[in-house]
């Protein structure tokens, strides 16, 4: 990661963006709105096809679903629009989680236990801070450490073992609703945090040095902001993040086993960076992270109800991710290609197409041979 | 004067920079014999000719992949679609070689290679030509591949029986003494070893990553170096597939899942510069054997295996902190 946007291009760039041009256009070329659009698309279609959609049960259900990303999406954009990440966020939750699985199999009261997960996963965060801000290792590569550690202080505490049997008044944090409404405790609970870290994001001086570090960190220490306090801060907090996310999935399942989360990491990041953040840090907001996480959900539960696994989902939820930057930069290169174009520029795109059609023809035949026979 | 001066400070320059290159593999090397004495201690019969070639074969897949990493990173790039690519190319060889028992050796070798590559180009175009960041472009990749891998093979999987015995001992025969994958591992090592250092490419690498735009300067073409390596990460994952499908005699929806860290992690520890331009074949070697000794001496000296993933992390940590404090200390006793 790094954070030094220190070249022309990107300073000319960032002034064109951040100065003054509130154009009633400008407004509505914006990623936030782009999202919208999608969202809306995503519904119209989804009703079409399927007349479960827009069932008030359903989607209460399907919220949940997402709640525990959500959760751990909120300190994320903090840590991307720094410039840092943190791949740990989804082991953090399961060492934490297993922590209480395990104090709960010993027979200990399950809101002590629920304390002690948290306050682990806190620490989990705390150690990664410490890496990142005092030592200054990457944070990729720290919470590439850390992203094996805690998984396997899950595996060390549970091994195969399952921890299950928790009291209701426990797994309501994960499978209730708020007082007789269909609205889940846990997205009740999201909504609370998000309208925080919102407000946090882009109404505090904490919110603006967080876009200063990721523009410039040194200009940021420099001009006599506490980045490495800063930096101590969020991380901290994003493992205490995943911790209450791990309680909450804990919950929702009713059980826990040391794997659990595993590979939520992705889907963290893959919402925060189609939300608009960008992955170098200094640009973003916390609403187009919002609205896409909204997104991927209802993607995915409209594909649910197609019956399409959640496996293959990930192939639209990928190319999706990767559209979303890549259209703009293609409809860039294409403009230019106009501009000079010679009938050679054409031909290697042809060739590449040529080795992709070859190999879906490859794909779909060794497929069929096989599972024709089975 | 200024002109006569100025190769003699490069050469001072570049004895600094050599000496704390020997340095880091210097620290790596200690730690790996601190490890090895201490588990010796334990645990005498790690110190043996089975137990060595038993980490060289487990450690072969995992080196052919972070060279691979290796080079990528040295770009300042990422790529973490490597363990998808080795999923999807192992369910498709395995499905050719069920459907097709008589297929040389060699030629399933080439298919993973040629689809492995397919892949890599297609990660290479979204980056160079989508100008995607890497990290983004092979997250995206990752979930993409892995859903053609349920897609292809819809749930299923292969098993030992379904697989042809001569294609089984492709990575486990011995037939120049050492294991088949062990001697190709050895083998692509000595190539990347020599195509980084004495090619003309292989240096464009180093070029590309530590200064941009100076390599742009240069009249390097940047943007093809970038391709090149995803290339041929996808190449080399192709290789690693078909190995890994001989050497575990299966193919399934979940192969090599998670694998993409441990090939980061062998390059870091390696001492590879995450921030690109740095990084020697050497070190990641050493890297990757370091990882391999830890995984075994833990189950030699009876760590239960529910606890070994957390003393793989903790020493990945351990090792990247120490090799920061070394680094820091170099440059305050040469200052």
């Amino acid at each position: 990661m790094s954070m030094l946007p220190v070249n022309g291009s990107k300073s000319v760039s960032l002034i064109n963006e951040y100065a003054p041009r509130r154009s009633f256009l400008s407004n509505f070329l914006r990623w936030e709105w782009m999202l919208v659009g999608l969202l809306i698309l995503d519904v119209l279609i989804n009703t079409r096809i399927s007349p479960f959609f827009l069932d008030a049960r359903n989607l209460s259900r399907t919220s949940s679903d997402f709640m525990e990303i959500g959760l751990m999406m909120l300190p994320m954009v903090f840590i991307i629009i720094t410039g840092n990440i943190d791949l740990s966020v989804a082991s953090n939750m399961g060492m934490s989680a297993s922590f209480m699985g395990l104090l709960h199999n010993m027979g200990v009261n399950i809101w002590v236990a629920a304390l002690a997960g948290l306050l682990l996963g806190t620490l989990g965060g705390f150690l990664n801070g410490y890496l990142v801000a005092r030592i200054k290792l990457p944070s990729l590569v720290v919470t590439l450490g850390t992203y094996a550690f805690y998984r396997g202080i899950a595996y060390g505490f549970l091994g195969d073992q399952a921890a299950r049997g928790y009291p209701e008044a426990f797994t309501y944090l994960g499978q209730g609703k708020v007082f007789g409404t269909l609205i889940p405790f846990s997205a009740a609970l999201f909504i609370v945090m998000a309208v925080i870290f919102g407000l946090v994001l882009h109404r505090t001086t904490f919110g603006r040095y967080l876009y200063s570090i990721g523009n410039n960190e040194n200009a940021t220490s420099y001009s006599g902001v506490p980045v490495e306090k800063i930096k101590f801060i969020i991380y901290t907090l994003s493992g205490f993040m995943a911790a209450l996310a791990g309680l909450i999935l804990a919950a929702r399942f009713g059980s826990t086993r040391p794997d659990i989360g595993t590979g939520l990491e992705l889907a963290v990041i893959t919402a925060v960076v189609l939300g608009g953040v960008d992955i170098n840090g200094g640009k973003g907001t916390m609403v187009g992270a919002i609205l896409s996480l909204l997104l991927i959900g209802l993607m995915r539960f409209g594909m649910g109800l197609l019956n399409i696994q959640g496996q293959v989902q990930g192939i639209v939820i990928g190319l999706l991710l990767i559209m979303s930057i890549l259209l703009p930069n293609v409809i860039r290169n294409l403009s230019r290609l106009r501009e000079n174009f010679t009938w050679r520029s054409i031909l290697p795109a042809a060739v590449f197409l040529l080795i992709f059609i070859l190999f879906f023809i490859f794909f779909f035949w060794s497929r069929a041979s096989v599972l024709a026979g089975s | 004067m200024t002109i006569q001066n100025a190769p003699a400070t490069r050469s001072t320059f570049t004895n600094l920079l050599w000496t704390i290159a020997r340095f880091r593999e210097a620290g790596i090397s200690l730690f790996i014999l601190i490890l090895m004495v201490a588990v010796t201690l334990r645990a005498p019969s790690f110190l043996t000719v089975d137990n060595f070639e038993d980490i060289l074969l487990n450690i072969s897949i995992l080196v052919i992949v972070a060279l691979a990493q290796t080079m990528v990173i040295i770009t300042h790039g990422i790529d973490l679609s490597v363990s998808s690519m080795i999923g999807l190319v192992a369910m498709m060889v395995a499905f050719v070689v069920k459907q097709n028992p008589e297929t040389p050796g060699l030629l399933a070798v080439l298919m993973g290679m040629a689809v492995g590559s397919v892949l890599g180009i297609f990660n290479g175009l979204i980056i160079t030509y989508g100008n995607v960041p890497p990290i983004i472009a092979t997250l995206g990749t990752l979930t993409i591949y892995r859903g053609m891998v349920f897609y292809y093979s819809q749930g299923t999987w292969i098993n030992s029986f379904e697989l042809p015995a001569n294609f089984k001992l492709l990575s486990k025969g011995t037939p120049l003494g050492l294991p088949n994958m062990v001697i190709i591992a050895i083998l692509v090592a000595s190539l990347v070893y020599y195509f980084l250092n004495h090619t003309r490419t292989g240096r464009d690498i180093f070029a590309v990553g530590s200064n941009p735009e100076a390599a742009q300067y240069a009249g390097i073409r940047s943007q093809r170096i970038i391709f090149l390596v995803y290339l041929i990460s996808g190449v080399l994952s192709g290789l690693a597939a078909v190995l890994w499908v001989s050497r575990f005699e299966s193919a399934q929806t979940n192969t090599a899942l998670g694998f993409e860290l441990q090939t980061v992690a062998a390059s870091v520890v390696g001492g590879v510069s995450i921030s690109g331009g740095m990084g020697t074949i050497p070190g990641v070697l050493l890297g990757a054997l370091l990882l391999g000794i830890i995984q075994n001496s833990l189950t030699l000296i009876r760590i239960s295996p529910f606890w070994q993933l957390a003393a793989q992390g903790l020493l990945i940590l351990v090792a990247v902190i120490s090799d920061r404090w070394i680094l820091s200390r170099v440059e305050r006793t040469k200052l």
